[in-house]
């Protein structure tokens, strides 16, 4: 369908002149107050509690390995997906479909349970080390640096190679078509250029994401060489309860993280959108197809092994299952549903309003993660209640804030289509404000709603952030269940509790997503 | 009456003037190039663009303070008059309130008999042929009642004998109302079959409306360029 923009140049044409029409927008400005509030207000404990006093050494090596260890995430990555994507690209074959949704799934992956699929490969007694023992050879270590970037290279190369893939599907065929009439050099007229565009948004995304890398860097990282600043925050808070050195390092990260999503931003504006997996492009420079193959294969190798073995450990790990389980199951599930609508609820209404107030707003959770506001959420309740007891609530509302940005990008594009579309008959025929959102937005966009609804919950579910600050016995979710089993070396019991946290995840986000699009509108 | 009081329209670089009146009741043919303005114009009377100048007048009263759903007048756009993930009645029945009722969802199923729908009111826009969803268009239209009609080639789609069927639909059930209708067409044969009076919207310019069988006739400078020899 092609866009139509005129109808909405006309609205905002009109602003200002006459009665107001199209859809409600207060909601959005209280959305975007809201938003603002959350991430901005935890700024002023942190900085009233830092007090004086500088760097430690501590604290600065903290800051060099946060920034080596995303910058080699990022550079590996992206180095990695050019081969992988241009394979990917020009290469019709059986099963390339589900490869590339495959690409798709470490995204909404509960990044524990990457950690122990890559465990169970490099870790002291995974494959790995087996066979180097079996032909009389020392093992491999995965703790540190190596294994914190091999971790983030897991979870990010599909990223990068879907972002690059994207970039070889928006090259017009006619233009390959034409290089191939002129004999010309595919690489140096049409891919190389093409590049040169693509790849500084993706390495400035994947280094946005690297930098807030906590449950990576607490179960592969560690000891003074290899602790990032998350994890440091967390350490400064659980094991010292030194908030000066707490609130001093998370300034930091918040001022580093905002300026990488500020150049991500800049360099990649549409990241992370939905690509689909495109068709293969007819190409006539058909060379080098062993090496597209053995790309191809080695790329999926590298997904697929790690994410096999902790499903098959996972397996086997179920009979370990701790009673705890149980209820954290349920508190996790309680949580995700709880983010997921909250997301759907701020999405929703800054999609609404649009204009630079929502994107501001859709970006501001970016630059301020949520070990980050927890800190100063913590520093805020702390002399009020005990923080445990809002433990549930308040991962909750991080979550939720977590999952925007991605929310808004699948549902302000579909709101913004309605509204192009129907907009004006919608304002012919008087409809405004809440009816306009019940017979018009809600029935259009529930397949976004419903993508987006799923997105949040399984990012929910998945993850260990504020809640490992936060929470006591009592209010224990899954991947915070996971991290201690893990952190205890119960290792068999951990893959149990991974299973089920993937299992939630990719269940919640199917579930949601059907809800969409079951008899939606055509 | 309908009156465009030395109305002015900018849009980027384009330009449209019109100084006119249009009689109670009547039938007018806005005709000319396409490009030339004709759909801009029906979108400032619609309230969709804010004129740069002059003012649109409802029977003496200044419209521009009125948001398009409550301006007195319908419209049918050239596509999209009809909500996809609504059926037909519901469709309709909008027409008379934004938040339809029982009476108001029975009142648009008789509307829908009489274009010839009956039975078809729980049908989706997708499980209705283009003539159908013209007709499920126009009978919101006619429940609507209001007394000014602007018709954006909202047949423009439709095959050329199917087109003429509903332009006569259209024509009997509206000129019974006593509204006045004006039908932006870039074809001359619809302006002969269905319109009192022409509109030639050219050059920058709407014209005053002039009666339709004399003006096709001897056609002037701008509408001749247009219409070819």
């Amino acid at each position: 369908m092609a866009p139509r923009p005129l109808p909405m140049a006309l609205r905002r044409a009109g602003q200002g002149t006459r009665a107001r029409t199209g859809p409600p927008r207060r909601p959005g400005t209280l959305a975007a107050l809201l938003v603002a509030a959350l991430c901005l207000g935890p700024l002023v404990p942190l900085l009233l509690r830092s007090g004086e006093g500088g760097l430690g050494a501590a604290d600065a090596a903290a800051l060099r390995f946060t920034l080596l260890q995303a910058a080699l995430s990022a550079g590996l990555s992206v180095a990695l997906a050019i081969p992988v994507a241009r394979a990917l690209a020009r290469r019709r074959f059986p099963g390339r479909g589900a490869l590339i949704t495959l690409l798709g799934a470490p995204f909404l992956l509960p990044v524990l349970v990457a950690v122990m699929g890559l465990l169970a490969l490099f870790g002291r007694n995974g494959l790995l080390n087996a066979a180097l023992a079996a032909l009389g050879l020392p093992p491999v270590s995965i703790y540190g640096l190596h294994g914190v970037v091999l971790a983030h290279l897991f979870l990010n190369l599909p990223l990068a190679t879907r972002l690059l893939l994207q970039g070889w599907l928006d090259v017009p065929a006619e233009r390959f078509r034409l290089a191939a009439a002129l004999n010309a050099p595919v690489w140096a007229l049409i891919e190389r250029p093409m590049l040169a565009r693509t790849v500084p948004g993706a390495f400035a995304t994947i280094f946005a994401l690297c930098l807030t890398s906590f449950s990576v860097a607490l179960i592969l990282g560690g000891g003074p060489a290899a602790t990032t600043l998350e994890l440091a925050i967390y350490q400064a808070i659980r094991f010292e309860a030194d908030f000066p050195t707490a609130a001093r390092l998370a300034l930091l990260q918040y001022a580093l993280c905002g300026a990488a999503a500020l150049l991500a931003l800049r360099l990649a504006p549409g990241a992370m959108g939905q690509g689909g997996p495109g068709r293969a492009v007819q190409r006539w420079d058909a060379k080098g197809r062993a090496a597209d193959a053995l790309w191809i294969a080695l790329a999926a190798l590298f997904l697929l092994l790690p994410l096999g073995l902790a499903g098959w450990r996972g397996l086997a790990g179920l009979p370990d299952l701790p009673p705890e389980a149980g209820p954290a199951a349920l508190r996790s599930l309680g949580v995700a549903l709880a983010a997921s609508a909250l997301t759907l609820l701020l999405a929703l209404a800054l999609a609404l309003h649009g204009g630079r107030l929502a994107q501001l707003a859709g970006a501001l959770p970016l630059a301020a993660s949520s070990l980050v506001l927890g800190t100063g959420l913590l520093l805020i309740l702390r002399p009020l209640t005990t923080p445990a007891t809002l433990a549930l609530p308040v991962t909750a509302l991080l979550d939720a804030l977590a999952a925007l940005p991605f929310a808004l990008r699948s549902l302000a594009p579909a709101i913004a289509e309605i509204e192009s579309r129907h907009g004006r008959l919608a304002d012919s025929l008087n409809l405004t404000g809440p009816s306009r959102l019940r017979r018009l937005t809600l029935p259009l966009a529930r397949p976004a709603l419903g993508f987006a609804g799923g997105l949040a919950a399984a990012l929910s579910v998945g993850n260990l952030g504020v809640i490992a600050l936060f929470a006591g016995e009592d209010q224990t979710t899954l991947p915070l269940l996971m991290a201690r089993l893990m952190g205890a070396y119960r290792m068999d019991a951990a893959a149990g509790v991974g299973l089920l946290i993937a299992a939630m995840a990719l269940l919640l986000f199917w579930i949601l997503d059907r809800m969409g699009r079951a008899d939606a509108a055509p | 009456m309908l009156r465009l009081d030395s109305l002015a329209l900018a849009q980027g670089d384009f330009r449209l003037t019109a100084d006119l009146a249009v009689p109670p009741g009547t039938w007018a043919a806005l005709l000319g190039p396409s490009g030339g303005g004709k759909s801009t114009l029906l979108s400032a009377i619609a309230g969709f663009l804010p004129p740069a100048q002059g003012r649109v007048l409802w029977n003496g009263q200044d419209l521009a303070p009125l948001p398009p759903g409550q301006r007195p007048l319908s419209i049918l756009f050239q596509d999209g008059n009809l909500f996809p993930h609504l059926t037909a009645v519901q469709n309709v029945a909008l027409g008379l309130s934004p938040r339809p009722r029982a009476p108001d969802r029975a009142r648009a199923a008789e509307a829908l008999a009489r274009v010839g729908l009956a039975g078809l009111q729980d049908r989706r826009p997708a499980q209705l042929s283009g003539g159908q969803q013209a007709r499920a268009a126009l009978a919101r239209v006619l429940l609507q009642d209001r007394p000014l009609v602007l018709m954006d080639e909202p047949f423009g789609a439709l095959g050329p004998a199917l087109k003429s069927e509903m332009l006569a639909l259209a024509r009997d059930t509206l000129t019974a109302r006593g509204a006045t209708v004006l039908l932006v067409t870039h074809d001359p044969a619809d302006a002969r079959a269905a319109a009192d009076s022409v509109i030639v919207v050219a050059e920058g310019r709407a014209h005053p409306p002039a009666p339709a069988t004399s003006l096709l006739a001897a056609p002037p400078p701008a509408l001749r360029a247009y219409l070819g020899p």
